[in-house]
């Protein structure tokens, strides 16, 4: 096979490495580690690190891709399959081998639709045809469905309690003076119960059921994860660089770079932001179309789509962190130290460097974990009004998107939207939770509150 | 005060022109006419004729600044960025791509808008702020508890879930209302009740909460301890207190998105079919009608800066310390 590294895998991949160095640098040093150490006591916050990793864990997983081999030639030359795979996709193999016809159930042994089908007699009927693979185990899907799900579930916790109980025994020492070793360990149950479940049923029924393609659910659903991690996470990243030197060189240095940089961000806030956004796309939907020979496969060009999203999302959104920075150097440049350090003569590059930066810092972080959820929701909703992520991706806005209009059908098709929904759900509330503990943590001002 | 609204009218004037400076940019020099001409018949097997054809019969075939053919001002005024840009700033936003009148749409399409949008605003706040005050009131008990973790859990459902959801329960299941549609007069409100009771309750979690915040800053000053101190009653300070100091950034907050209530519901308009302003923009974003586009930005901005203006006129209304010179 041959690896490929899209634009975004680059990214994710350097914002991984980021975060470690950044783990590395607080460490060593008390007075940033200090604050960090409240945000790992807190049960509620360590449980939604918990469940946010997972994400990561699966979009990290989903960002390895690589254009499997195809049989040799008749002169033994290596080509290369056309689509680009993923880790994921190699590991969930038996979710994308398994397509059926049209839309099914949950755990259902039967087609949503009525088929002709011929019988062994001649005659034909109208009936729900057989799944190929969802229940293909069973004799008889109509009596035995029950009690196989329920045997096959049970083996399935077994099995991720037993993976848990291996966990613990690993985590007992660097986990033995953690506050929040209860939350922690209980919420790694939680996810291990419900992967071990998975693990188990998936490869027999599809849990969330096919959409109308025949497509494992499941499986959409997984994928879509690493998109939205993506929008959240790649988007701040857009952000930060213009917000922090913007922001801080304007309440810096003032005067005219002051006006310049105010102007700025009045000028973007006063458009719309969702239309800001739409304009923003649709010229780059028109270049991509125009230029089809910058990419050579279509999850190439998603994936510029993708990269593009971010940036114009960063942005618009860098105005509201560049403001606050702003206000808050404002206030930092009058303290006394920085008085000093300006009466020695030493030089504005390592004031900002070493005196102001390291002082607003804790606006950035606050600010970066709180835009997170944000942007997960607002990819759904860019997706509905069409300026979203490429139709062809993955993404928990093209789910709903497509499924929203199944809700009209009689009897209802509520799987997909309910798939999506939940895991966005999930995803947003252990962000916003996450966001939140660290905010408190974080500000000062919250500090003497309390 | 009339001169300082005189300025504050005055410093609009080069942010409308950044803004209209950007669209310019973002519609005509990053994409060509051509591209647009382009995209409109199909990328393939498109003559020349034809691209120069649909540019003729929109005014997009001039020079995009200046008109070296012409003499006189028509060397300045017989350009794309004349007559198609500079003209918003006499609100005349000319046609739409497939040649219908966009001020004449806006001002139709209005009216549906404000009817969602404006109830779906008032209700909102009097909703939040009577949420907020009863959490404030239940400090410290499982009320606040309960309330705070509901808050955030509504904050992490997605918007779509709620109007999904919601037309699917009140309008299929139990036919409470039409799924979609709207009419003129009094029977609107048979149409609008559902998109205005989804939207009040989908904006409690993050409203809510943002308002409970404010309330807990006012709840932590001195003044509040004076007043408990010397033995007013909860409710008291709660509603004489907190309520009439943390009122001044909710009403100035609220007073700057009022403007933009015109602008409509983007996405309640288009699943409720409400002929408003906000599914007018998301129907020209999806058959890429840049004409419209463009002059919903620059409406939006007009609307945005009325609603700074009127930020500062209240402040000194509500707040008498505060000054305007």
């Amino acid at each position: 096979m041959m690896p490929v590294l899209l634009w975004t895998d680059g990214l994710i991949f350097l914002l991984v490495a980021g975060l470690a160095a950044f783990v590395f640098v607080v460490r060593r040093h008390e007075h940033l580690a200090a604050p960090w150490r409240r945000v790992a006591a807190d049960p509620v916050a360590m449980a939604a690190a918990v469940v946010l990793l997972c994400f990561v864990a699966i979009a990290v997983l989903d960002s390895l891709h690589f254009r499997p081999a195809l049989p040799a030639g008749p002169q033994g030359e290596i080509q290369y399959a056309p689509e680009v795979k993923s880790v994921l996709d190699r590991t969930l193999a038996p979710l994308t081998a398994h397509q059926e016809k049209s839309y099914s159930a949950p755990f259902a042994t039967r087609l949503f639709t009525r088929e002709a089908i011929t019988l062994a007699d001649g005659r034909t009927v109208r009936d729900f045809p057989r799944l190929q693979y969802g229940g293909a185990a069973l004799a008889d899907p109509d009596a035995g469905r029950a009690s196989d799900i329920l045997v096959r579930t049970a083996t399935g916790l077994a099995g991720g309690l037993a993976a848990w109980l291996v966990l613990v025994w690993a985590l007992r020492r660097p986990l033995r003076r953690s506050a929040a070793r209860g939350p922690i360990l209980y919420t790694l149950l939680a996810v291990f119960l419900i992967a071990g479940a998975m693990v188990a049923l998936a490869p027999h029924y599809h849990v969330f059921g096919t959409d109308k393609v025949g497509q494992d659910v499941l499986y959409t659903t997984l994928k879509s994860i690493r998109t939205g991690v993506l929008i959240g996470a790649l988007t701040t990243l857009m952000t930060l660089p213009l917000a922090i030197g913007l922001g801080v060189s304007a309440g810096y240095f003032g005067g005219r770079i002051d006006d310049v940089v105010q102007y700025l961000y009045t000028t973007l806030n006063a458009i719309p932001g969702v239309l800001l956004i739409a304009a923003a796309v649709l010229m780059m939907q028109t270049q991509l179309e125009t230029h089809p020979d910058w990419f050579e496969t279509g999850a190439e060009r998603a994936d510029l789509r993708l990269l593009f999203l971010c940036m114009i999302l960063g942005m618009t959104n860098w105005t509201g962190l560049a403001r606050l920075l702003r206000g808050e150097t404002l206030k930092v440049r009058e303290l006394d130290y920085v008085v000093a350090a300006r009466a020695f003569g030493v030089s504005n590059t390592r004031i900002l460097l070493r005196h102001i930066l390291p002082n607003v810092q804790h606006i950035v972080l606050i600010s970066v974990v709180m835009d997170f959820s944000g942007l997960v929701l607002a990819e759904a909703v860019l997706s509905y009004v069409g300026v979203g992520v490429d139709p062809g991706m993955m993404s928990f806005g093209n789910m709903i998107n497509g499924a929203r209009l199944e809700l009209a059908r009689e009897p209802v098709v509520w799987w997909q939207l309910v798939a999506a929904f939940a895991f966005m759900f999930v995803l947003v509330l252990s962000a916003n939770l996450f966001a939140d503990s660290v905010r408190d943590a974080l500000d000062p001002r919250s500090r003497s509150r309390s | 005060m009339t001169a300082y609204l005189l300025r504050r009218l005055l410093y609009a004037v080069p942010i409308l022109i950044g803004v209209n400076l950007l669209t310019f940019a973002l519609f005509f020099l990053v994409n060509t006419p051509d591209d647009m001409a382009r995209l409109h018949l199909g990328v393939k097997r498109v003559t020349p004729e034809a691209v120069a054809k649909w540019k003729a019969a929109r005014g997009y075939d001039k020079p995009l600044l200046v008109n070296a053919g012409a003499a006189g001002l028509a060397k300045v005024s017989d350009t794309i960025f004349f007559e198609k840009s500079l003209t918003m700033f006499a609100f005349q936003f000319g046609d739409s791509d497939d040649g219908r009148d966009i001020a004449d749409a806006i001002k139709t399409r209005m009216w549906p808008s404000l009817a969602i949008a404006l109830p779906t605003f008032v209700i909102g706040l009097l909703v939040n702020i009577t949420v907020a005050l009863i959490l404030l009131f239940f400090r410290r008990t499982y009320v606040e508890w309960t309330g705070v973790v509901a808050l955030v859990a509504m904050m992490s459902v997605s918007g779509l879930f709620f109007i999904i959801g919601g037309q699917f329960l009140f309008a299929k299941v139990w036919q409470l209302a039409p799924i979609s549609g709207y009419q003129d007069g009094l029977n609107a409100a048979r149409f609008v009740w559902l998109p205005i009771l989804i939207g009040v309750f989908g904006g409690i979690g993050a409203g809510a909460r943002w308002y409970r915040t404010l309330f807990l800053e006012e709840a932590g000053k001195d003044y509040v301890r004076t007043a408990r101190a010397k033995g007013l009653s909860e409710t008291r300070v709660l509603f004489r207190h907190i309520l009439k100091n943390g009122m001044v950034p909710i009403l100035t907050g609220a007073v700057a998105v009022f403007p933009l209530l015109f602008m409509g519901s983007l996405i309640m308009e288009s699943f409720f079919g409400i002929p408003g302003l906000g599914s007018y923009t998301i129907d020209a974003i999806n058959s890429q009608d840049f004409a419209i586009v463009r002059a919903m930005v620059f409406l939006g901005a007009v609307l945005y800066i009325v609603g700074l203006i009127l930020t500062d006129v209240s402040y000194t209304l509500v707040d008498p310390r505060v000054r305007l010179q």
